[in-house]
């Protein structure tokens, strides 16, 4: 058995999420989609909008995200992809007037129900962040952290190495497993961050700019560290590297920032399809523009 | 000529230049004279307590009880110091984890505003307080010395913890959050010990300010006490404030001598704690920010 498939991994804790199950079950609401779904969808968003206050942020996003692959967001600064990315784990919701109009389904629990609890969302969908930010503790304890805050302490030390062989990391750092993480470089430190991610096999693993603060090489490892997670985990990534989205990602999101009025601008979903069809052939001109460059 | 002035001329003072900066130089002469008069009258109060009781320092007036020598004094003030700081301090970092950790905007404002309020009060106003509520129904004691410490220990504790608190980055409460822990245990594990060394420092700070707390000792447990060596907090406990007060009130010179000598005891845990906590302050917040 596959120590990361996702729906064995998840069994350790017992469900303890109460979520409202939307009217159709299980599937997720592929019964009015447009073309028939092989897989299954994990985050269903519907006429998403977003606000901080009065300001909005995101308008009418509609996108479906399917287990085991990876889907990439990318557009311009300021478009909104890293707030619609961090609305689906609510890690929004910390932010003075947050706000979200229309449905986040995820397998087809309303995620902003009011039944549904944020440490539970959490311990399922793991997010990785733009600046590396290990706890200033051991490699080993970074990793065994969360473990066992979430009861999970029988076999620690086998989690803790298959968490680091999964981020591709143990071969390096297996002899000094008591030392301080913050030794670690840049892109060691990021590995360790989603080490520390899988160590509690989420379902969803998050991933904002991940490689953004890193060198090519690291860029690189990280990289292919994806490639290595897919299909054990739904991935989602937010990109300012359209390269890095055309090399890893399945599927690719275009966002946009679209004037609404004449001082107001909203970010908005241009364009969602194969990522093949997002470099080579997009439907939209805007998307065409922002991926040869003749914008942003 | 727009710019009002020739952009071609030295460029040496010109207009009213030079009256603006003899200003400044006053400005600044007096500045630094009123730094220079604090940091005057601390030396010279050191100056003036270690000139006249250094004489009366020796083994036996540390170790020896009255008439002799002030040991029951150090130990009563040890205990009421203790009990103080063992009920302040669990009470001044929950305050701070309150206000960094769960608290709005507007509570941490009120509640900011109530611990400055607090450390503003003056110490015989607390002493009162706990004469009404303790002493009067129960008598003196040890304890309700320490219940009065704590109570002016608690705002140093809490507003210096909350300080450190939050210097914690707001990256490792997000990397805690996103593994589906619950608040309180990040808080736990990973924001309080981050934040210990800065902890530890305000509650040194406060322990120091409490030692030399004089008003409420008097109210609390000045009476019956007999210059033993006591360590019962339900009795009155002689302590090195209350001493130095008694002392400095007597029409005896030998008796002043000793007063000073107290005093230079008193000053010295004092500064050694509090020059001591500042280090680790320093390098906690240099750990932390690094």
């Amino acid at each position: 058995m596959n120590a990361f498939d996702s729906t064995s991994g998840i069994e350790p804790t017992p469900p303890r999420l109460r979520l409202r199950t939307q009217p159709p079950p299980e599937r997720g609401p592929a019964a009015n989609g447009h073309r028939s779904i092989a897989t299954e969808v994990v985050f269903d968003s519907e006429d998403v909008s977003i606000f901080y206050g009065p300001k909005q942020a995101l308008s009418n996003v509609n996108l479906r995200i399917r287990r085991g692959q990876i889907t990439a967001l990318i557009g311009p600064s300021g478009c909104g992809k890293t707030t619609f990315l961090r609305s689906l784990n609510r890690m929004n919701d910390s932010v003075p007037g947050f706000h979200i109009e229309g449905q986040i389904r995820y397998h087809g629990h309303d995620m902003y129900a009011g039944n549904v609890d944020q440490v539970e969302v959490r311990r399922r969908i793991g997010m990785v962040f733009q600046k590396p930010n290990p706890f200033p503790k051991s490699i080993y304890d970074n990793i065994a952290w969360a473990p066992r805050n979430l009861g999970l302490k029988k076999g620690l030390d086998e989690r803790v190495e298959k968490a680091l062989r999964g981020a591709a990391l143990w071969d390096e750092v297996k002899d000094r497993l008591k030392n301080s993480a913050l030794g670690l470089s840049g892109g060691q430190q990021q590995r360790l961050c989603i080490a520390r991610a899988i160590s509690i096999e989420p379902d969803v693993l998050l991933l904002d700019e991940p490689a953004s603060a890193l060198d090519p090489i690291a860029t690189g490892a990280i990289e292919e560290l994806m490639h290595s997670l897919k299909g054990r985990f739904t991935i989602v990534i937010v990109t300012h590297n359209m390269q890095q989205a055309a090399r890893v990602a399945d599927r690719t999101a275009f966002f946009s920032l679209e004037s609404t009025s004449a001082a107001k601008s909203v970010g908005t979903l241009i364009e969602f399809d194969d990522t093949e069809k997002i470099f080579a052939d997009p439907r939209d001109p805007r998307t065409r523009d922002y991926v040869t460059g003749r914008f942003g | 000529m727009s710019a009002g002035f020739d952009p071609t001329a030295p460029l040496t003072p010109s207009g009213n230049l030079k009256r603006r900066q003899l200003f400044s130089r006053f400005a600044l002469v007096g500045a630094t004279a009123a730094a220079v008069l604090a940091v005057a009258v601390l030396v010279l109060v050191i100056y003036a307590v270690a000139s006249r009781g250094l004489s009366a320092i020796s083994l036996d007036f540390i170790f020896k009880a009255a008439p002799d020598g002030i040991g029951p004094e150090l130990v009563g003030t040890g205990v009421i110091v203790a009990i103080a700081t063992l009920i302040a301090m669990p009470i001044g970092v929950l305050i701070a984890i309150f206000v960094t950790e769960y608290a709005g905007r507007r509570a941490t404002n009120a509640v900011k505003l109530t611990l400055d309020l607090m450390n503003g009060l003056p110490s015989i106003i607390i002493a009162l307080f706990i004469f009404g509520l303790l002493v009067e129904t129960r008598g003196q004691s040890g304890f309700a010395a320490a219940v009065a410490l704590s109570i002016i220990e608690v705002p140093l504790v809490a507003r210096g913890s909350q300080e450190v608190l939050r210097l914690v980055p707001a990256s490792q409460r997000e990397a805690a959050d996103a593994l589906g822990v619950a608040r309180w245990r990040s808080t736990m594990t990973i924001v309080l010990p981050a934040a210990l060394g800065g902890i530890v420092t305000s509650t040194v700070l406060a322990v120091a300010r409490a030692a030399g707390e004089t008003a409420p000792l008097i109210f609390a447990t000045s009476l019956g006490n007999t210059d033993r060596y006591s360590l019962n907090p339900f009795e009155p406990l002689p302590t090195v404030p209350v001493r130095i007060y008694e002392l400095s009130e007597e029409a005896n010179p030998a008796g002043f001598t000793e007063a000073w000598g107290l005093s230079l005891i008193l000053i010295s845990l004092i500064l050694f704690a509090s020059l001591g906590a500042r280090a680790l302050l320093a390098r906690s917040k240099r750990k932390m920010t690094a």
